[in-house]
């Protein structure tokens, strides 16, 4: 067995890209080696600023023989298609095999291709692999015609522990030949390092100040981190973003601590964080009471050394002190006026061609906001206000220039001037950003959030600016997302229709669109799942037709009700039953080739003997249905009683006490009992109780191996008007009647 | 006013002055075999505007090595002199290398060890930056170059100017001299800086002497003196007369880039003005970017022709 070892070197590949390429390189290495049916053990692969690698174990140094049969055409087919399958095969007509089966004559064709060594096909595979690499922005060099990332270098393959000659063409006439060596840190140890294999990649890198292994890099970085904050009582704030990208910005990670100068720390934190972060890629630090801490580590790419240590410090410092001076200079030029100045020239700015302008979405923003307040119980004024302001800030100079803290300034410059309650929702207000950030709870703020949300999805479905496939420029489905969280974390009973319908007033619109309900429920129908709920739960709740289907909360313990009903024994009977149900239904309408769609009129309990048993139906069919009349029927045919024994003068009495709209028997042993049944019934009926009589079409006979009923449909028309002189209001079938016995009752009860 | 006396009292090492970087940037440049040019006598909004990188980086030369001061206009960046780092006239030290050189890192390092800056006392690192000009309808992919967390360089491979796919790929870099010099003195505010490393008591001059009165001057100019008026008609001419020298049977792509630039600088002036809304800003862009790439086109077509004759 034997091991390939590639590593691909050349100049500083962006820090975001390299995860993903290590893996693209691990996986295409190793799915190239499988199709040339040399399979090997899982690949370990390495990336960094400056260098790809990849090892894979466990090959064969040959390729396995190939035996393989394939059929062909006939032997008769046109001459294309047993051109097309000789060239697939790579044999000649001559080569190929006439067989005889039971469909006719077909060609075969038999490759015996001996498997070739592994050194031999390397080369090219890995040629065809690295010209074939995608990188999500690629450009050319020099002369070069190939394309890469960044120029690239060298690229060193070992197999089975030797270095393997190829080359990697560039175009132009360009190569850059396969090597087996490396260089070392940049600027520390920039020499040849001669490369074995996977096995020794890291310790050999190690000792030229190149830390190969990503992981080891984090973990450097975050041992060390710890350490210099330990000190103070600080902690570094977890950034595992930026953690990522410095891992991949540093061969040799050497985290060095400096100090921000105490003049900063009056402004915001958070305008301090962003600069230090998104400008400097420094890592925050907190002090033991959660606040900002006057210090920041950046992670530099060389060895310690005290005095380059001083010096690096130094700069960093001078430089943070630069930034955070322009930051200052914004900051204070926001503060000189209060931020509702700046509503005013929100107007410049235009929302989206056809929505009007930033300052035609603070005012609506307010009256929406205002009404969602009076909704859910929050201070209309106040939201009105936050409303108004909540954009303010995107005129200000310090978000000109950190766009990432919208609100954030707002809230901040708010505080000078308006209320707490304001300042906060304005800070809040577009909160929840992502899937992971927290959901205000505040109401005023909660105000302002789903009305900035709302109306922003009103504008954009108005004018039909959808969210298409993986396109989603305003980014609705985010917005969507946030109206439904706001709500369901904060358990607001609110009536999605008519906020909508309020936002689309807003726009002049003459109605919200009809894809924003729908559009919401696809987001619910994905966080409902993501719960725990069973698809078919959600299917079930989540309807249009529901007359509550604009209130999520609604919907949301709609589906928790059910997934827990479902949960139960109950809950599991009653699907089965419902599952019998159906497929009765299915079967019957296959049999009658109809379908049975036209919805439930009444419901009907009948064959029963037991009164407990018709209690429990009678009480969940007026449970799940309160609107519809409900039948109870019971089967008298022991004697003139029911096999519980039963009486139907009990029966008419209990039924109708039960809160059955129509109560009676069905089934029964012929005529004449049925007879008798309901004249004792008419005899005890309660007054108001509806009688139902459904007999059977007289009694079963025996005549050869089937029974036929011996009651014709004049015998039922017969009944019937017996019954109907009685009192009796429903007349009905059973057992054994055919279309035309109801049809006989009918002309009785309907003259 | 916020300038201030240097901050120390000892005397600079005359070779970090502002001055002195300038000269062995220069020297360091022609041993790599570079044509030492001066600044374009146009208004420009950055080193990359200069002929000698725009069009030359597309033809006739197969090699076309240069370094250049230029002066860099961005009128919106005025700060009436009050801004320690921002100034809306500043210099750019430039190289253009074509082809890109395999070593083209490594020379970039040599020139910063030249100046002073030995890679092996910092912390050097080169960071993901793309780059892309909208009015010269250019990108490149390259980084910016970081010293001790200063962004000191801009380090970019172009792929395409005017439009037009570099074929061979030139290697751009662009120092901030400014900020690089004041890295190197360790001033905290530009108006500092030592320009030629003599005493102030000799008559020594620090970058505040020189151009503080500037800075204030144009910064009126910029924000609210410019007549705008004049500026939109200014920038009409320009396009018109880029144009016409572009439509005839002789088109003559140089004076027709020139026109390109004063309608860039016009463009930039009058969005400090405040006077281009922010809908209209993209159209203005458009129209520079045009006339840019047309430029570029009647270059190439001209050095093609060129290249037939010889």
């Amino acid at each position: 067995m034997a091991e390939l070892f590639i590593e691909i070197f050349g100049e500083e590949i962006p820090a975001r890209m390299q995860l993903a390429a290590e893996k693209r390189l691990a996986d295409g290495l190793a799915q190239a080696l499988k199709d040339a049916g040399l399979e090997g053990d899982a690949p370990r692969s390495w990336s960094g600023p400056r260098r790809l690698a990849v090892s894979i174990a466990g090959l064969a140094k040959t390729q396995p023989d190939l035996n393989e049969e394939r059929r062909g055409p006939r032997a008769d087919a046109p001459e294309q298609a047993i051109a097309g399958f000789l060239k697939g095969a790579g044999i000649s007509r001559d080569e190929a095999e006439i067989r005889s089966t039971p469909k006719g004559d077909f060609l075969f064709a038999v490759i015996n291709k001996k498997g070739q060594d592994a050194e031999v096909i390397l080369p090219a595979m890995i040629r065809d692999l690295l010209m074939q690499f995608a990188w999500p922005k690629s450009m050319r060099w020099g002369r070069s015609r190939q394309r890469w990332v960044r120029p690239l270098h060298r690229v060193s393959v070992v197999f089975d522990g030797k270095p393997l000659a190829g080359e990697l063409p560039l175009g132009g006439g360009a190569s850059v030949p396969f090597t087996a060596s490396t260089l070392g840190h940049r600027m520390l140890s920039p020499q040849e390092i001669s490369l074995k294999g996977g096995d020794d990649y890291d310790q050999a890198l190690n000792a030229h100040q190149v830390i190969a292994d990503r992981q080891t890099r984090i973990d450097m970085i975050a041992e060390s981190m710890a350490s210099l904050t330990k000190a103070e009582g600080f902690t570094v704030m977890d950034d595992d973003g930026l953690m990522a990208e410095v891992a991949g910005l540093v061969e040799y990670p050497h985290p060095i601590m400096g100090q921000i100068d105490d003049s900063f720390m009056a402004l915001p934190p958070e305008i301090l964080v962003v600069s230090m972060r998104s400008h400097q890629k420094y890592f925050a630090v907190s002090a033991a009471d959660g606040t900002l801490a006057p210090r920041f580590i950046t992670i530099a790419n060389m060895a310690p050394d005290a005095k380059r240590d001083a010096m690096i410090r130094a700069g960093n410092e001078r430089v943070l002190k630069a930034r955070l001076a322009d930051a200052r200079f914004f900051w204070d030029q926001d503060c000189a006026q209060p931020l509702s100045e700046n509503v005013a020239k929100l107007t410049g700015i235009t929302f989206f061609e056809g929505l009007g302008s930033m300052g035609d979405k603070a005012k609506r923003m307010a009256s929406l906001a205002a009404s969602i307040a009076g909704m859910i119980g929050a201070d209309a004024d106040a939201a009105q206000r936050a409303g108004l302001l909540a954009k303010a800030d995107l005129v200000s100079e310090t978000v000109g220039e950190f766009p990432e803290l919208q609100g954030v300034i707002g809230g901040y410059l708010a505080a000078k001037d308006e209320s707490q309650a304001i300042a906060e929702a304005i800070a809040g207000h577009y909160r929840p950003e992502g899937p992971s950030d927290d959901v205000p709870e505040d109401r005023v703020t909660i105000a302002v959030a789903l009305a900035d949300k709302i109306d922003s999805l009103t504008g954009f479905f108005g004018i039909g600016e959808l969210p298409t496939g993986s396109k989603d420029p305003f980014a609705l489905r985010r917005a969507a997302l946030g109206v439904l969280r706001l709500i369901v974390h904060n358990k607001l009973e609110l009536r999605l229709k008519d906020v909508f319908a309020l936002a689309a007033q807003g726009y002049g619109f003459d109605k919200a669109s009809d894809a924003l309900i729908p559009f919401l429920h696809d987001r619910l129908k994905v966080w409902l799942r993501e719960e725990g709920i069973r698809h078919d739960v959600v299917a079930a709740v989540l309807r249009l037709d529901d007359p509550r289907h604009d209130d999520l909360i609604h919907l949301c313990r709609l589906a928790q009700a059910l997934a827990d009903v479902l949960e139960t024994e109950d809950g599991q009977g009653l699907m089965a039953g419902y599952r019998r149900a159906s497929n009765i239904l299915s079967a019957e309408e296959k049999k009658d080739q109809t379908r049975f769609d036209g919805g439930v009129d009444a419901i009907l309990i009948e064959t029963m003997s037991d009164l407990a048993e018709v209690r429990a139906a009678v009480d969940a069919a007026k449970h799940v249905a309160p609107d519809l009349p409900v039948f109870a029927t019971l089967s008298f045919d022991t004697n003139l009683h029911t096999m519980m024994g039963v009486s139907p003068e009990q029966a008419v009495v209990e039924l109708s006490a039960m809160g059955a709209d129509v109560v009676g028997a069905n089934c029964g042993r012929g005529f004449e009992e049925m007879e008798t049944i309901a004249t004792k019934m008419a005899e005890a009926r309660p007054e108001g109780a509806l009688l139902f009589m459904q007999s059977n079409a007289g009694l079963p006979e025996l005549v050869g191996a089937d029974f036929v009923y011996n009651g014709t449909p004049e015998g039922m028309a017969e009944l019937a008007t017996k019954m109907k002189s009685m009192g009796v209001d429903v007349v009905g079938s059973c057992c054994g009647s055919t279309a035309a016995h109801t049809q006989a009752i009918r002309s009785v009860m309907v003259s | 006013m916020t300038v201030s006396a240097s901050p120390s009292s000892a005397p600079l090492d005359r070779k970090k002055s502002f001055q002195s970087i300038i000269l062995t940037l220069q020297h360091y440049w022609a041993d790599q075999g570079c044509v030492i040019l001066q600044p374009y006598d146009m208004e420009v909004g950055a080193g990359t505007f200069h002929p000698a990188t725009t069009l030359r980086a597309l033809g006739p030369d197969d090699v076309w090595n240069a370094a250049y001061v230029q002066p860099s206009r961005r009128p919106s960046d005025g700060r009436f002199g009050e801004n320690p780092n921002r100034l809306q006239h500043y210099y750019q030290f430039q190289v253009i290398m074509k082809p890109s050189p395999a070593d083209s890192q490594d020379l970039y390092l040599g020139s910063l060890k030249a100046i002073g800056l030995d890679p092996l006392d910092h912390d050097i690192r080169f960071v993901e930056d793309d780059w892309e000009s909208p009015t010269l309808g250019a990108a490149g992919l390259g980084w910016e170059v970081w010293c001790d967390g200063m962004e000191v360089s801009q380090f970019t491979y172009f792929q395409q100017v005017g439009g037009i796919d570099c074929d061979p790929v030139p290697v751009e870099l662009t120092y901030g001299l400014e900020r690089l010099v004041m890295f190197i003195q360790g001033v905290d505010n530009v108006y500092d800086l030592d320009w030629d490393g003599v005493p102030k008591d000799q008559g020594g001059k620090v970058y505040g002497d020189i151009f503080h009165g500037a800075e204030v001057d144009y910064s009126h100019h910029n924000f609210d003196r410019a007549n705008t008026e004049m500026l939109f008609r200014h920038f009409l001419d320009a396009e018109q007369e880029c144009a016409s020298l572009l439509d005839a049977a002789h088109p003559l792509p140089l004076p027709a880039y020139d026109q390109c630039m004063k309608a860039s600088h016009i463009f930039n002036l009058l969005d400090a003005r405040g006077v281009i809304s922010v809908a209209e800003r993209q159209g203005y862009i458009g129209r520079v970017r045009a006339l840019a790439k047309g430029c570029c086109e009647a270059w190439v077509a001209a050095g093609k022709k060129d290249q037939a004759d010889g």
